[in-house]
């Protein structure tokens, strides 16, 4: 039986949580619904472990749609990078949805939860198919079947503020504008090469050697994807939509959209481009990184000063990919490897804290600070759990954080720039005074008088804290998430590429 | 003569500088206006303009549509990019649809679809403005 199924892992992974989506909208029934679509989002969590299972050796799963050959056909590729990045999205898929199911009674009407499902199942299906995808133009049709949910995920939060309705149309103006950018590219990439699959792509554009269109192509992708991402000038969409959409959708969002769409950049500037385009290199050291290095300050002082605690850490979200994109702008296989473990690491901890703050908003009603006083003693789990994962955000050593930091540090120091690596620890700095407000509100200061001790339900804390244990877990032993990192930074930069400095020879 | 005059710069890439004036127009119309359902309009204006870009880039000179006949020499247009723009647009059509949505929505709450005013609402149920540092003002937007 399972035989029969094997070969088929990479379109079964999309096209679960694809079938499960209408099958959820024609039962109707908002309980069944839930049963669906969990059951598919575990499905999907197990064959993207048996995915990177296969791959982590190195090897890289092929598989033809339709039987049509690669570069005519679209072709699903597995490799170690992307087989990390789905296990990391069905992941947080798989959890975020029996916290999701009592989190979002309190947030919306009942008679739209079967909606919520449908919409967070699609947009699963669409980071799920832009993560396997070998075929570039599929990119971006997944990208938008995730996007267009996520748009209609963020607005369900308007039942509790409608200001979720006008973020969710400055992202769908923000996001469609980045979309439309990265099609204007890849129609410049396949004017040159008449090509579309990834690797083939790659090929040609290394036989093309430096070229206009080309380059024009390169920054019209960088900039798409950068909206995408909430590159730092163009995170504009991420604070409201962050703060304003439902309690369980920021934590997904916050895990695995960015990431992926990060993935996605990386994908193109080291596979597709690849370092012998000049141009590429330059581009990420004078215009990337700088960039990267003004959100890690800019974005953490701005956190500094928020009064919602949703807000505060959108803001620190924004800070953090400066992050992942400056470990792959110093273009070393250790500033790669830095970036990736940074990205998965970062998902754990966005997502234990944004769930936490869920938990807050289940019981109280709101995530303004102010209203937050007190709360370490009256649900003493919740804020445990905002408090290990703050120190996972500024990199104290037991912490998935400190791994990032310390890899990212140590790239730096392979690059030769002791002064990023002050940077980093400076901006860390910085880390420390935003979260030193959650914690200094919820322990120091009185709760308002007649307020109820009482804890979050326990399917929301179990979530919680198991993203809180792997926070731990993985800072503690970082075996597996660095020997996952590190093949795939090798299946983005082979070895015999690696050229230290960074610049292609 | 009409050689000569089809590869003069301009006119020889006629659709590709139409493509740029449309890019350039719903862009405009997007970060310009402040009514909500002109920047959709906008937007579908630009996205517009990427389908021409893929179209031209499909079409070959004398190209005939590509169904195959018994001809061996015969010429055809280049069918990928169509298909791919087929799929742009449904994408256009999905975003659109959403972004009017929205905009209901919007009205229905706001009574109002002009981002200013909806900006002066959303600073008034902030209560007093919210603490902003350089950056972030343009944020609220």
């Amino acid at each position: 039986m399972f035989s029969l199924i094997e070969p088929h892992l990479p379109i079964l992974q999309v096209i679960v949580p694809l079938i499960a989506a209408p099958l959820c909208a024609l039962f109707g029934n908002r309980h069944l619904a839930w049963v669906i679509a969990f059951t598919a989002a575990s499905i999907s969590f197990g064959i993207a472990c048996l995915l990177l299972a296969s791959v982590l050796d190195g090897s890289i799963i092929s598989y033809e749609i339709g039987g049509w050959a690669p570069p005519w056909g679209i072709e699903y590729r597995v490799d170690a990078a992307n087989a990390f990045l789905l296990l990391i999205v069905s992941l947080i898929g798989a959890i975020v949805l029996p916290y999701a199911r009592r989190s979002i009674e309190k947030e919306f009407d009942r008679s739209t939860h079967t909606y919520f499902y449908v919409c967070y199942l699609l947009c699963l299906t669409g980071l799920l198919g832009v993560a396997i995808t070998g075929d570039a133009f599929n990119v971006f049709v997944f990208l938008e079947i995730s996007s267009l949910s996520t748009y209609a995920l963020v607005a369900f939060g308007a039942d509790r503020d409608k200001r979720a309705l006008t973020a969710a149309y400055n992202y769908l103006i923000m996001g469609t504008i980045g979309a439309t950018f990265f099609v204007i590219g890849l129609g410049l990439l396949y004017m040159m090469t008449g090509t579309l699959n990834m690797v083939d792509l790659s090929e040609r554009l290394a036989a093309l050697g430096d070229n206009r269109a080309v380059h024009v192509g390169y920054v019209f992708i960088l900039v798409g994807l950068g909206l995408k991402l909430a590159m730092f000038p163009l995170h504009l969409w991420l604070p409201n939509a962050y703060t304003y959409a439902p309690s369980a959708i920021t934590a997904f969002l916050a895990a695995t959209a960015t990431k992926v769409a990060v993935y996605v950049l990386l994908r193109f500037i080291f596979s597709i481009f690849g370092f012998e385009f000049s141009f590429e290199t330059l581009t990420l050291e004078y215009v990337v990184m700088p960039l990267a290095i003004i959100a890690m300050f800019a974005a953490s002082i701005a956190a500094v000063f928020q009064e919602d605690i949703k807000r505060l850490l959108a803001y620190s979200s924004i800070a953090q990919i400066g992050y992942i994109l400056l470990g792959v702008t110093l273009l070393n296989h250790t500033g790669l490897t830095a970036g990736i473990i940074h990205l998965f690491n970062h998902a754990v901890t966005k997502g234990a804290l944004f769930l936490a703050v869920g938990c807050f908003v289940y019981q109280i009603g709101s995530s303004r600070l102010s209203d937050l006083k007190g709360m370490g003693r009256l649900m003493p789990w919740t804020s445990a759990a905002i408090v290990i994962g703050g120190l996972s955000l500024i990199g104290v050593p037991l912490t998935v954080g400190f791994i990032s930091k310390w890899y990212l540090i140590s790239a730096s120091l392979e690059a030769g720039s002791l002064f990023i690596a002050g940077l980093i620890v400076m901006s860390s700095l910085i880390a420390v005074v935003y979260v030193w407000r959650m914690v200094e509100t919820l322990y120091l200061e009185p709760a308002p008088a007649g307020r109820q001790k009482g804890e979050a339900p326990l399917s929301m804390l179990i979530p919680t804290w198991t993203l809180i244990a792997a926070c731990l877990y993985f800072g503690v032993n970082s075996e597996l998430t660095s020997s996952a990192a590190s093949q795939a930074a090798h299946a983005f930069l082979p070895p015999q590429q690696i050229v230290s400095g960074g610049a292609g020879q | 003569m009409l050689d000569t005059f089809t590869s003069a710069w301009f006119v020889g890439h006629y659709n590709y500088w139409m493509t740029i004036v449309l890019m350039m127009i719903g862009l405009y119309i997007v970060v310009s206006r402040g009514n909500l359902v002109k920047k959709i309009i906008g937007l579908n204006v630009f996205q517009t303009s990427v389908f021409m870009l893929y179209i031209s880039m499909g079409k070959i000179f004398g190209g005939t549509a590509p169904i195959l006949t018994d001809n061996p020499d015969e010429v055809y247009s280049n069918p990928l990019p169509h298909v791919l723009i087929l799929t742009a647009i449904v994408v256009g059509i999905a975003t659109t649809a959403l972004g009017l949505a929205l905009v209901i929505r919007i009205r229905e709450q706001y009574d109002t679809i002009e981002e200013d005013e909806i900006f002066d609402i959303e600073q008034k149920m902030a209560g007093q403005p919210e603490s902003h540092s350089p950056i972030v003002q343009g944020g609220e937007r």
